[in-house]
């Protein structure tokens, strides 16, 4: 097996993301061959080639920057207003730090 | 206005009737609805529908008519919008019940300027959840059903706004696209589908996907209104660093017909399994296109095999990152059963997630994580590099490629969903051009025994969707659907 339990449960702690026992052990079967099919690119010596991270292409040097100036916003009504629990202007959470 | 009629509309025809007053904006507008709600049970192709603010944009249209004022390209035009770009006031879920209850409190850069041009929009399209699919099964609200056969998949991940167009529901329709997300569900449903060139189109209100691949594009029945489309969402904007300064030529003044002394690359790799039904329909269009006066010749992309495991390794791990803010806090969906913040995030996101956005979030916060980072993320990107290479070293021999879009025609609903690597696998014609960041479409090319349609798959180079549109042009007026 390409990734056991342990890993998976590892992985979902990084995510954030909480899986049933079910899930985790479909998840060893699922993303073990998905990742055994990666392995493919070690086919390929990549030594000397640069990384791409963006799409490049020939181009005019432009100005993508600009001035830090004060634009609209959408407001904190606007932005809270998708919030599941809101109160005095901010996103309510779960209590962080005990008294 | 009779269904067929609506059904069969064009951009040119809606010109053409609102001019000759045969019906204002708001009573095609309101037909329109009527029609799409009234079809939407056989395919589940719209998942909601917005009259008001439908009919508010008719009502525009009519007011500049009256006015003696130009109404703009996409005059009355009904529009359908996949349901991952954002609509101020108007539900965007992205087929996801994390974002059931989402009302966006801002519009798409790509939505404000097609209402500006006239169109209407009638409603949001199914799709799989985030974008992430091959066959809209992914949805959290139902799958789509393929128009031409309804046992089967349209394609994903913007099925809807496929089927939509090939229902006949919408007259042109907005998808994204990420790794064939457009192109496919364009072939699976006999329309024309294109991704232009990385940049070219405004991404600012596009749910996040996988940033340095996602597009917006458009979807039409016929080459001249996806032009039309394209024309009037395409150009730089501020609010999107990664769009284009380049300038926006004259898309439709590209569609004269004209191809003759065209170099059409074929790339061996594509072609070398493709013993299909698929492969004899595009045979029959490379035919076409060589009757045409093209020149046709064959090309290899030598790295077109590293390219699957090469996208699902970027993909998932920029999906990783964007889905990261789906934590409870912000987006309308928190889990009600956490004591702790951390519990919060983490209930929150297992039970909003459907099955292919948490397999994703897992890969690629695997081929992210520390030790594994620059065997899986950096190999890939470095691997990225040789596939954009082979494309540069090809468009100095030719000035398209031709392939099919995908290897096989729609397939039945459940078909492949049980194996996600074989469904990942299905995507090696239209991730190549994505990764390199290419103008890729899909147009129609014949029909399978069945009835099925298949979509030519054409590619230029950056920034030439003059040229891509031209030989889809070309080719479609020549008869291509009916090669």
């Amino acid at each position: 097996m390409k990734i056991t339990e342990e890993q998976v449960r590892y992985v979902a702690e990084l995510a954030n993301l909480k899986l049933t026992d079910e899930e985790v052990a479909r998840m060893c079967v699922e993303l073990g061959a998905i990742l055994e099919y990666m392995d493919k690119l070690n086919e390929l010596d990549t030594r000397d080639v640069e990384p791409m991270a963006q799409v490049l292409y020939e181009a005019e040097e432009t100005a993508t920057l600009r001035e830090d100036v004060e634009g609209p916003t959408l407001g904190a009504e606007l932005a809270l207003a998708n919030a599941p629990l809101a109160g005095a202007g901010y996103f309510k959470v779960p209590k962080v730090i005990e008294r | 206005m009779t269904p067929d009629e609506i059904r069969e509309l064009t951009v040119e025809r809606v010109r053409e009737g609102l001019k000759a007053r045969r019906f204002s904006a708001t009573e095609l507008a309101q037909a329109a609805l009527e029609f799409a709600q009234a079809e939407n049970p056989k395919t589940n192709a719209y998942l909601h529908f917005c009259p008001e603010r439908a009919l508010e944009a008719a009502r525009r249209v009519d007011a500049k008519i009256a006015a003696g004022e130009d109404p703009g390209p996409l005059a009355g035009v009904p529009v359908a919008v996949k349901d991952v770009i954002l609509t101020k006031g108007v539900r965007t879920t992205c087929a996801s019940r994390l974002l059931e209850h989402y009302i966006p409190p801002y519009d798409a850069t790509a939505v404000i300027r097609l209402e500006q041009a006239g169109g209407v929009i009638l409603g949001k399209t199914n799709c799989d959840e985030f974008a992430m699919g091959s066959s809209n099964e992914n949805s959290a609200f139902g799958p789509v059903r393929n128009p031409v056969a309804p046992d089967r998949v349209p394609g994903g991940s913007s099925g809807g706004s496929a089927a939509a167009v090939a229902q006949g529901t919408a007259v042109v329709a907005l998808g994204s696209d990420t790794g064939g997300s457009i192109r496919q569900p364009a072939s699976f449903c006999g329309v024309v589908g294109i991704t232009p060139t990385y940049g070219r189109v405004s991404r600012y209100g596009l749910v996040a996907f996988a940033s340095s691949l996602d597009h917006i594009g458009p979807f039409a029945r016929n080459v001249r209104d996806a032009a039309l489309l394209l024309q009037v969402i395409a150009g730089r904007d501020p609010m999107d660093s990664t769009s284009a300064f380049a300038p926006v030529p004259d898309y439709l003044a590209a569609l004269d017909g004209n191809v003759r002394g065209i170099k059409v690359g074929l790339p061996r790799e594509y072609f070398k399994d493709l013993t299909s039904e698929t492969g004899d329909c595009i045979a029959r269009g490379v035919e076409l296109l060589r009757k045409l006066g093209c020149e046709i010749r064959e090309i290899s992309l030598p790295h077109t095999e590293y390219a699957i495991a090469c996208y699902y390794i970027i993909c998932t791990a920029e999906a990783s990152s964007n889905l990261a803010r789906y934590d409870g806090v912000r987006y309308t969906r928190r889990s009600p059963h956490s004591e702790t913040l951390s519990d919060m995030y983490r209930n929150s996101r297992g039970e909003g997630f459907g099955a292919e956005c948490k397999r994703r979030i897992m890969l690629g916060t695997y081929v992210l994580s520390a030790g594994y980072y620059e065997a899986y993320y950096l190999k890939a990107q470095k691997v990225r590099t040789l596939i954009a290479r082979d494309f540069t070293e090809a468009f100095e021999q030719v000035d398209a490629i031709v392939t099919p879009v995908s290897p096989f025609p729609a397939f039945r609903l459940g078909e492949k969903i049980a194996d996600p690597l074989a469904m990942y696998l299905s995507d090696i014609y239209t991730i190549t051009g994505s990764l390199a960041g290419i103008p890729c479409m899909s147009v129609p090319c014949g029909k399978t025994r069945e009835g099925l349609p298949v979509g030519m798959q054409i590619l230029t180079r950056h920034f030439d969707e003059v040229g891509m549109l031209r030989l889809a042009y070309a080719f479609e007026q020549a008869g291509g659907a009916d090669v």
